[in-house]
């Protein structure tokens, strides 16, 4: 997989990943233009459109379209199921997870997405292994939040 | 704020998107702010966030990232340390503005300070900010690398994970320059914990990718195969993606990891849906790895191992199998999962192409999917089947989807699926099928998306080209394809229509009266009054002979478009009309008259007016002779690689065309059109695709046997000895010949003969090289290649070609290539001596470095004064020899001119002898020359002294010239 977007239907980007080194303008552009593509699409279209020379898989959870740039000799349908797959990652974690859990802890949605895909290519599939590795950190963190005694420090 | 305690109150009622469902309306909630949810406690970030969120514009939001963006500066430079927690926080804030687009350039000391952190959400963060915000500062770079060294070593799981996690998103070369050589280690290290591995396994494969020099192979390369072996999935899931990286750049290396990937394969297949728990995905087991493992064995051919190859077929017909069983499970997962194992299954398959039983039963399965209702299954079925029509043993099975192809076609709401449908109707084209085909595909087009019209245009015009059994069908197809797209009918394939009626006598008058119709219609495009002036300026006398298309009926049609025409196609209709006074006399009147008109003799447009000016002049200064023969028809064009084809290949990236132009192995097939000359009804034109090599089918009596393709005549001739004794001089004594003039026959045998004219002005030189055809065959191909040595500089000004005015019509972009029996054509060579030189251009031009010589006089004086300065010893040369010719003062003067040097009078006390001087122009230096020649009668014996600024100067003149007496 070359990269991974994450943006709403009124086209605002919630998260990217991208596995092969270009510049920001390029990735910029990239993104402007797939997300344009993309949410030209009718809801019943195939989930799968050539652009340049990448397959570019895509699906719609609710508000979020999520979208992959995979080779030309890549796997469409299963691409399709590692979306799924991060869909059920981020659910289980945040418990019935929408767009606003992405917004408010994209870093935590960076970090299941490690775990899960690493260098463009599925680590591990397993869910339980890849929520155990995320739970632990946040049992170090919440710990930690208590030397702290809580949030009364923490504004701004 | 208040929103922070809404947000927690309206969680459960904010959309929930575990399952795909369709969008509700205000889906997106833009007043809601969450809670953080689990173990987290940045609750500044979480009302940062939602103050963006809340701005109304884009200058809001960007006024209050300003006013953040100052404080965390104030922060960072603040007397008071910060804690690590603030830290976090900022830094975490610095990533959420930069996501959103904003510029960052601070922070990065901050987030590497976090690297060395325990805490472990602190180092998290602090490797998430460095792995976003990548920084080249080399400072920086040393500080990351050390934190990650010390985390590589920390024998914390977690911590090396985050490590290899942060080089993996990275991936620079930076890294791969620290850490390649380590993390092999860590991954076959026997105590690494799993989760490592699979890390260290996809940081690798990153780093290969980047810059796989930096990856060194050794012995941990086998080890790294074994873990298709390894008990955790996980393991082998990631193992497997680097030993397919891996094993295309040395794949001898990697040889035993197929039979054990058959074996994994082989264990997933046959186990029950519940036998891997965590890994099976809905009721699928271990789908992603399944694809994996078939993909690395695409890397291969079959595996040569009888046993291992049938259990993997096994495996093949399991999956096949599988397809046919009743889904366990409703959801769309279940059926994507498993059909993704499907595909990949077929793809091995396809590979192999070896299996007619496995190849057939995947093109069954895949004509099943071309009617099921989801529209993903569809396009990939389509996709797939395209790649199963280049085998033989499939593309009859393929072909018996045409009309669910072309429902397809016609039906599918997804113009990418359209696409896909039309692939595949090109991809199973072959004789049989090709009418209803490409009549489909042009009722397509009346209605197709403008994004694909032009590449449905260009495969229409390659299937109508190559499965054409009548030529007029041919010239239908394409007329009808610029009658309805012809804006997407690009140059290619009208001169593509014009190349092969002119190549084709049978199709000339059907082509001709079919354009005469198609320009009839009251609004035609102006590709067609191309195509319709340049066949009717050929043929249009085939179509004379009925009164309802007689010449000025035909000359009156073609003019009334004229005026609406473009400059190009306005030019090309000139050249028809000069065409037609030499076709048509009856008509010659009123053309003068046209070309005779103000607005064409003074055309604003150069070319226009150039066209008018020069045909008049030819109509009315030529006798009917020189008109004939002017502008006699076009011969026939050289075959090459179809342009339409080529285009397409451009338009869609290697391996797009492949289909056709791969030549399909279905022997059935093999009779398919190789060009234009598919029938033998033309057996007297020499073959297009038969190079040289027509003159061993053919010989003309006195031809001697070509030993070789035209493509090594020359060097044959040349370099060969001579097998046959040739005419002349040996190419050798010929070459010698020219070092004292310019002009002359440079090479002749019993097939060829080569002149040559030059001149030369200071360090550049023109030369025109005349290649007579002395058989009476057509050479093909023709084409003589210079080799020119680095110091000289050869630049071809115009390839060969017949200096034939009717080439100023002729649509051909690439120099003529074919010389007919006794013609001659001409090459003209510009050179340019870019410093001193001694070997001269291959195909032995003769050029030469005296050629450069630029003459001077000098008085004697001058003379001894600069033959003392050159007197170091390796800046003189001499020979002494003995006459070959006859020692005549003048003739020994006409040589020393012709080498180019100046003779100087009165300087030689001696009057017998010869003093010359001149300087050498490069483009580099100048080398000064002085000679000097004393004949001696008596003992019909030469000295010869020649003193240069240069060494290898003198001693290479001083040879060349002394050759000469």
């Amino acid at each position: 997989m070359q990269f991974m977007l994450l943006f709403s239907r009124q086209g605002k980007l919630r998260l990217q990943k991208w596995y092969v080194p270009l510049s920001d303008k390029e990735k910029k552009k990239i993104t402007r233009e797939l997300v344009q593509t993309v949410l030209a699409r009718k809801p019943k279209m195939c989930s799968f459109l050539e652009w340049r020379d990448l397959k570019i898989v895509y699906k719609r959870y609710a508000s979020l379209y999520f979208c992959c740039a995979i080779e030309d000799q890549d796997n469409e349908l299963i691409t399709l199921e590692i979306i799924h797959r991060y869909v059920e990652l981020l659910d289980k974690y945040f418990g019935s997870v929408c767009e606003l859990d992405i917004i408010f802890n994209f870093e935590k949605a960076y970090f299941i997405l490690d775990e899960f895909l690493l260098g463009g290519e599925v680590q591990e599939t397993s869910k339980k292994n890849v929520l155990k590795a995320i739970e632990q950190a946040d049992l170090l963190q919440e710990s930690q939040n208590e030397e702290w005694g809580g949030l009364s420090e923490d504004v701004l | 704020r208040t929103e922070i305690a809404e947000y927690r109150a309206n969680r459960s009622v904010v959309p929930r998107c575990a399952v795909p469902c369709p969008a509700r309306p205000g889906a997106d909630t833009t007043a809601i702010m969450p809670a953080v949810s689990k173990g987290d406690g940045m609750r500044g970030l979480a009302v940062f966030i939602s103050d963006i969120r809340n701005c109304k514009s884009k200058e809001a939001e960007i006024k209050r990232i300003n006013k953040e963006l100052a404080n965390i500066r104030s922060k960072f430079k603040g007397d008071k340390a910060l804690d690590g927690y603030s830290k976090k926080k900022y830094v975490c804030k610095l990533l959420f503005i930069f996501l959103l687009g904003h510029d960052i350039d601070f922070g990065h000391m901050e987030a590497v300070n976090l690297l060395s952190s325990n805490k472990y959400t602190e180092k998290q963060i602090g490797y998430l900010f460095i792995s976003v915000l990548v920084n080249s500062n080399s400072e920086l770079i040393r500080l990351i690398n050390n934190a990650i060294k010390n985390d590589l070593a920390s024998r914390n799981p977690t911590f090396m994970c985050l490590a290899l996690h942060c080089i993996a998103n990275v991936g620079s070369r930076e890294m791969g320059e620290a850490f390649a050589a380590d993390i092999p280690r860590i991954l076959v290290a026997g105590d690494s914990m799993d989760s490592v591995k699979q890390s260290a396994a996809l940081c690798l494969l990153r780093l290969y990718k980047a810059s796989p020099d930096l990856v060194p192979m050794g012995e941990w390369t086998a080890r790294v195969v074994h873990l298709l072996n390894d008990q955790h999935m996980g393991v082998v899931t990631a193992a497997v993606s680097l030993i397919t990286c891996l094993c295309k750049k040395n794949p001898d290396d990697f040889k035993t990891c197929i039979s054990l990937a058959v074996s994994r394969l082989s264990r997933i297949v046959s186990s029950a849906s519940t036998d891997l728990q965590d890994y099976t995905y809905y009721f699928v087991p271990a789908p992603w790895l399944s694809v994996k493992l078939l993909r690395l064995l695409q890397c291969y051919p079959p595996p040569e191992d009888a046993a291992v190859k049938g259990r993997l077929v096994e495996c093949l017909e399991t999956v096949l199998n599988k397809a046919q069983e009743p889904p366990k499970s409703k959801k769309v997962q279940h059926s994507n999962a498993k059909n993704a194992i499907l595909f990949e299954t077929i793809s091995l398959i396809i590979h192999y192409d070896s299996e007619p039983n496995l190849l057939v039963r995947a093109c069954n399965q895949l004509g099943q999917f071309l009617q099921h209702r989801e529209t993903n299954l569809r396009y990939l079925a389509l996709e797939s089947m395209c790649t199963l029509a280049s085998s033989e043993f499939s593309h009859e099975a393929v072909k018996t989807h045409i009309d669910t192809v072309i429902n397809a076609l016609k039906t599918e709401r997804d113009v990418s699926v359209r696409q896909r449908a039309a692939d595949l109707l090109y991809a199973m084209c072959d004789r049989s099928n090709a009418k209803q085909i490409v009549s489909e595909m042009l009722r397509y087009l009346e209605t197709a998306d403008y994004a694909i019209r032009e590449e449905i245009v260009l495969k229409v015009a390659i299937l109508a080209e190559k499965y054409a059994v009548d030529y007029s069908w041919y010239v239908d197809t394409i007329l009808n394809l610029i009658r309805i797209a012809g804006d997407y009918v690009s140059e290619e394939v009208w001169y593509r229509v014009l190349q092969i009626v002119t190549n084709r006598d049978d199709v000339q008058g059907y082509a001709a009266k079919t354009v005469f119709e198609a320009l009839q219609a009251p609004a035609c495009h102006e590709n067609m009054v191309k195509v319709g002036g340049y066949i009717l300026g050929e043929f249009g006398n085939l179509i004379a002979g009925d009164p309802r298309s007689s010449p000025p009926v035909q000359f009156s049609l073609l003019h009334s478009k004229f005026h609406l025409c473009s400059v190009a196609t306005r030019a090309l209709l000139l050249s028809t009309y000069i065409k037609f006074i030499n076709l048509f006399p009856e008509t010659k009147a009123t053309i003068q008259g046209v070309l005779r008109a103000g607005s064409q003799l003074r055309n604003a447009d150069v070319e226009l007016q150039q066209r008018a000016v020069e045909y008049l002049t030819l109509s009315s200064v030529a006798s009917t002779d020189v008109l004939a023969t002017v502008l006699e028809e076009m011969p026939p064009f050289p075959e090459r690689e179809s342009s339409i084809l080529a285009k397409l290949k451009r338009k869609k990236g290697p391996g797009a065309a492949s289909a056709l132009d791969d030549g399909r192995r279905d022997p059935s097939s093999n009779d398919i059109n190789g060009g234009v000359e598919p029938t033998p009804s033309t057996v007297s034109t020499p073959s297009p695709s038969a190079d040289l090599l027509g003159l061993r089918a053919a010989p003309p009596p006195a031809a001697p046997p070509a030993s070789a393709g035209a493509g090594n005549l020359l060097v044959d001739v040349f370099d060969g000895p001579a097998a046959q004794p040739s005419l002349g001089p040996t190419p050798e004594e010929a070459f010698l010949r020219f070092v004292c003039k310019n002009n002359g026959v440079l090479f002749e045998n019993q097939l060829l003969q080569i002149g040559v004219k030059s001149e030369f002005r200071q360090n550049l030189g023109r030369m025109y090289l005349f290649y007579g055809n002395k058989t009476s065959v057509q050479f093909q191909n023709f084409s003589p290649t210079v080799v020119h040595p680095g110091d000289l500089q050869t630049h071809i000004l115009s390839g060969l070609g017949h200096p034939a005015p009717r080439q100023l019509s002729s649509p051909r972009g690439s120099p003529q290539t074919q010389v007919d029996g006794g013609a001659q054509v001409q090459q003209v060579l510009n050179i340019e001596c870019l410093r001193d030189f001694l070997t001269p251009p291959l195909l032995s031009l003769p050029v030469t470095i005296n050629k450069f010589f630029q003459p001077t006089e000098m008085a004697a004086q001058d003379f001894f004064q600069r033959w003392k300065q050159l007197s170091l010893p390796q800046q003189e040369a001499q020979k002494i020899f003995k006459a070959n010719h006859p020692m005549d003062a003048e003739v020994t003067k006409a040589k020393l001119l012709g080498f180019g040097s100046a003779l100087l009078d009165n300087v030689d006390p001696n009057p017998e002898n010869f003093v010359g001087a001149g300087i050498i122009q490069t483009k580099a230096l100048q080398v000064g020359c002085l000679l000097r020649l004393e004949p001696n009668a008596q003992a019909q014996m030469y000295r010869l002294t020649l003193r240069t600024s240069k060494e290898p100067v003198s001693r290479h003149l001083c040879e060349l010239l002394a050759q000469q007496f």
